[in-house]
């Protein structure tokens, strides 16, 4: 099937063009703008309050009025939604910084110091490795006690072992890159090569990292508090929403698949604008 | 809901080049050698993910003896020295550090975790006899999941522009999906609206089914998605046209000469997979209200039995390692260029 592209007299404008070659990255997008919205000015998006407790109106499933429905106490779902996300978004951002600052000191000192304690770091990395993410994040859980401090903490150092491996290859990868040796050639101190050429070329595709780990962060705090092993209950953080709507499943669905659902939107948006972003910055890099 | 995994790198053995070096060792040898080193390696992490277990033990806060007594009575007190001398001695906190560790270390390969505080019997006890429902539902979730991501991907790759995009639609948004809404959106249409399933599953075949599909969903869609880039490559190799040349059909050439190598990556990844669907199992188990490590976890995080935490997570570390062991062992096996020198 050959298509022949005709010389166009009238162009559309740049973003209608950029609207039609990529429209899931506008709706991923879109969805993170929203997100953000919600996040620093909830007020916006809904005109009720998510503490207001009205006794008359439990457990009604969604309608206009109510766009998710109420909860138990007669609080309305779809505000409460939009108020936790300051707190889902504050936790999944938090916790891939937490990860990704263990994985850049492991990560950035096994790659450039290199010998026994780049084979010792990768040693304790496949050791991690061997302790899926969710069960190692629990074993912090115990450990410390359920608060969203340790909710942090817990999916951070979860997720840490994997950023950490991959930063270590992305040194190595520079390492060995022409223009970092066409710069030692040239004479420049070890340590203006890393800083100048280093450091920012394997820092890069890490951006695009960091994105997907937003939304696997968010995925996995939710799993938490799903668990019960979250932020307390009276907050709407939406694994604190899905925790306490586990007790009216069988009669009120939409306590737990709404807010559930909200969560899958966001990720899948954070993780296709990662993907996207990932794209670009490998063919900048070539 | 795993989006983000690296392909495992196979792992390199220290010893490995030196070992290829040499110039004469038959390849049964050098098969043989390579065996052993990958044991040896595997025993080794064992060893030392038994340390990071045994050193979480130690790091929670406050006096050990003290905390177990604590969770034991429910109370928030102190304890005389008295009071505290014989919990020491039964637990052998009195020992020195590394004697303890050597213990633990040692009772690990003797199939003993440790001692549960809150039950007061030994770990492997209670985590024993859940292990069993938990393996059944992660090794039926694998099946499932293959057959799931191999079904779609033959069906969808390089067909018609828009069943593609479908397929890998499919494949993008299930792979985002955390187990725990799969799980709620199957047992609420399932479960509480048809009444097909029973809302607590139990052991019973039939309260088996719905945790097995929620976690096969996702993984299926993960591998689909490396499956399928596999695929779309191995269907641009020259093999494939000389097989269409030859007049082979497209379902011949998909089913003989594609797949065989298209699923070779997903296989390396299934490993991997076995643990993250034990992690997974945790949450099945509990939405389900499903026997297994998920209860006995989920129980002893919110007591705070760090043992039992311990020893549960340390189970499923030894599974995966084990998994993975016997996954390079066949790799080894099966690829000849494995055996021989790099």
């Amino acid at each position: 099937m050959t298509t022949i592209t005709l010389p166009t007299v009238v162009r559309s404008p740049d973003w209608v063009r950029h609207l039609r070659a990529r429209p899931t990255t506008v709706l991923a997008s879109l969805v993170v703008v929203v997100a953000l919205v919600a996040a620093f000015a909830p007020g916006v998006l809904t005109p009720h309050s998510p503490t207001t407790i009205h006794l008359q109106q439990t457990l009604r499933s969604p309608s206009w009025h109510h766009l998710f429905g109420t909860d138990e106490a007669g609080r309305d779902l779809f505000t409460r939604v939009v108020y936790g996300t300051r707190e889902s978004l504050g936790i999944g951002v938090g916790a891939t910084a937490i990860a990704m600052a263990i994985a850049i000191v492991f990560g950035f000192t096994a790659g450039l110091v290199g010998g026994i304690v780049d084979s010792l770091i990768t040693r304790l990395l496949e050791v991690l490795f061997s302790f899926p993410a969710l069960l190692l994040a629990l074993l912090v859980v115990a450990v410390r006690g359920p608060s969203l401090e340790t909710e942090l903490i817990a999916v951070g150092v979860g997720s840490a072992p994997g950023y950490a491996r991959m930063v270590r290859g992305q040194v190595l990868n520079v390492r060995e890159a022409p223009y970092v040796e066409a710069a030692s050639a040239l004479g420049h101190r070890r340590r203006t090569v890393i800083r100048r050429h280093l450091f920012p070329n394997a820092f890069r595709p890490l951006v695009a990292v960091m994105t997907l780990g937003v939304g696997q962060s968010i995925v996995w705090a939710s799993s938490l508090s799903f668990l019960g092993f979250g932020v307390p209950p009276p907050s709407p953080e939406w694994g604190a929403l899905l925790d306490a709507g586990r007790d009216f499943i069988t009669t009120s669905w939409w306590l737990e698949i709404l807010p559930g659902l909200v969560i899958v939107l966001l990720a899948i948006a954070v993780t296709s604008l990662g993907r996207t972003l990932q794209h670009k910055l490998e063919g900048a890099a070539r | 809901m795993t989006i983000l995994v690296e392909v495992p790198e196979p792992a390199v053995d220290p010893a490995g080049s030196g070992v290829d070096q040499r110039p004469a060792a038959r390849p049964g040898v050098r098969l043989a050698r390579r065996i052993v080193w990958k044991v040896a390696g595997a025993v080794a992490v064992v060893i030392a993910a038994a340390s990071v277990t045994f050193f979480a033990q130690l790091a929670v806060p406050g006096d050990r003896a003290t905390i177990l007594l604590n969770i034991q009575t429910g109370q928030h007190q102190h304890y005389t020295a008295a009071q505290l001398a014989p919990v020491r001695k039964e637990f052998g906190f009195d020992n020195p550090l590394v004697a303890q560790w050597l213990r633990y270390i040692g009772g690990v390969f003797h199939g003993d975790l440790g001692t549960s505080y809150t039950q007061h019997r030994p770990v492997t006890q209670v985590v024993g006899g859940q292990l069993g429902p938990s393996l059944i539902i992660t090794v039926g979730a694998l099946v499932v999941a293959w057959i799931l991501a191999i079904g779609i991907t033959l069906l969808t790759v390089k067909r018609r522009p828009v069943v593609s995009a479908l397929g890998s639609l499919w494949e993008t948004f299930t792979a985002c999906l955390p187990q725990y809404w799969v799980g709620i959106i199957l047992l609420v249409i399932f479960s509480v609206d048809l009444h097909w399933f029973p809302v607590i599953g139990g052991t019973s075949v039939k309260g088996t089914v719905l945790p097995i599909v929620t976690m096969a969903i996702p993984l299926a869609g993960f591998l689909g998605q490396v499956t399928r880039d596999e695929f779309e490559k191995v269907l641009d190799q020259p093999f494939v046209t000389t097989a269409r040349t030859r007049g082979q059909s497209d379902t011949g050439v998909r089913l003989r000469h594609a797949l065989r190598h298209a699923v070779l990556p997903a296989i390396t990844l299934s490993g991997w997979a076995l643990g993250a669907l034990l992690s997974g199992a945790v949450i099945v188990e509990n939405i389900f209200g499903r026997p297994g490590i998920g209860q006995v976890l989920v129980t002893a995080v919110s007591t705070r039995d760090v043992p039992t935490v311990s020893g549960v997570v340390l189970a499923v570390a030894i599974v995966y390692v084990i998994a993975n062991l016997l996954v390079d062992l066949a790799y080894a096996l099966v690829d000849p260029r494995l055996g021989g020198p790099a």
